[in-house]
């Protein structure tokens, strides 16, 4: 189901449209950084993604009298936003629509529920043994791990996990946000949450090997984990 | 019901909508396959460690002009 327009939104709206500058610049302070990370999954150039989504504000600026509140305003952003981003890139490269097999160099392949199409890992999963989940997560090196699994996922996978699990926004608003399918956007999103989990599954095991090793001789193995982390970050700082 | 096909369900396990005709038979492959548990707990923190990815922070560098032509555009509206 779409998420709905809410009270908070509608408090928020009627201040944007009364002219109120500082729910304006709120908003803008809330969402500005959110709005760059998705408009990096169309483009890998931060200063076209810096193009859009200031065109983004501009049309948000000019376009909240015609708000409908039919979906949440930050769903009507982003929407304004894939627009925007399609535009804009289609003039640095053509914006094709993508179809899985095409941008994975995976099969096709026709999804229903239960049919076991989606396939198997690639190694028996064992479990992580992780006592305290949310306290790995928070620390410099997963979350490292976790932002350069995103980077490097195929575009659609990771506009479509970098909305469902970053953003949180419904299944339902993502289809229409990125036109696609239900059937697309579950095997998007599979997909691309399976990719995350092997990048985690080696860390935290090679984590593991490394805690033992460490025990055993008094070798700092800290930094081990070695893969780029330049390559298109999704958060990127100033100057980095 | 296999491994292979409880895969393809556990996007909606985890989501927590996985339809009611699925529900007994994906719990009693997940009661006797210790892999699939597995594998269902890491899709599951897989969905928490991105959950948790902090959120930028850094305004716009047009926040000012933004900001101005928020202005003029509410304010010609009200003359």
């Amino acid at each position: 189901m779409p998420e709905s327009f809410d009270r908070t939104d509608k408090v928020l709206v009627d201040r944007l449209r009364s002219g109120d500058e500082l729910a304006f610049a709120a908003l803008v302070d809330g969402l500005h950084s959110r709005l760059r990370a998705l408009a990096r999954t169309f483009t890998s150039s931060p200063s076209l993604a810096e193009d859009i989504v200031q065109e983004t504000w501009l049309a948000v600026i000019r376009g909240l009298r015609g708000f409908e509140n039919r979906s949440t305003l930050r769903t009507w952003i982003f929407s304004i936003l894939v627009r925007r981003a399609k535009t804009l890139t289609a003039r640095e490269a053509r914006w094709v629509k993508v179809s899985i097999p095409q941008e994975d160099g995976e099969p096709p392949i026709e999804w229903e529920p239960g049919r076991g199409r989606l396939g198997l890992w690639d190694e028996r999963p064992v479990p992580w043994g992780l006592e305290d989940p949310a306290a790995v997560f928070q620390t410099r090196e997963t979350l490292e791990v976790v932002k350069n699994a995103v980077a490097r996922l195929p575009d659609m996978q990771r506009r479509v996990v970098f909305l469902r699990d970053i953003e949180d926004v419904s299944a339902a608003d993502v289809c229409n946000l990125l036109d696609l399918g239900e059937t697309n956007q579950r095997v998007l999103l599979h997909r691309g949450r399976a990719r995350v989990r092997r990048a985690l599954d080696r860390y935290l095991r090679d984590g593991a090997e490394r805690q033992v090793r460490s025990a055993e001789s008094t070798t700092n193995a800290a930094g081990a984990y070695s893969e780029p982390s330049s390559i298109r970050p999704l958060h990127q700082g100033r100057g980095t | 019901m296999n491994c292979p096909e409880a895969i393809d369900l556990m996007g909606d396990a985890i989501d927590a909508c996985l339809p009611s005709t699925f529900q007994a038979s994906f719990d009693d492959h997940m009661a006797e396959c210790s892999s699939c548990r597995t594998y269902l707990e890491h899709l599951r923190l897989t969905r928490q460690a991105l959950q948790s990815l902090p959120r930028g922070t850094e305004t716009s560098s047009h926040r000012k002009e933004l900001i101005q032509k928020f202005s003029e555009e509410f304010d010609r509206t009200r003359d």
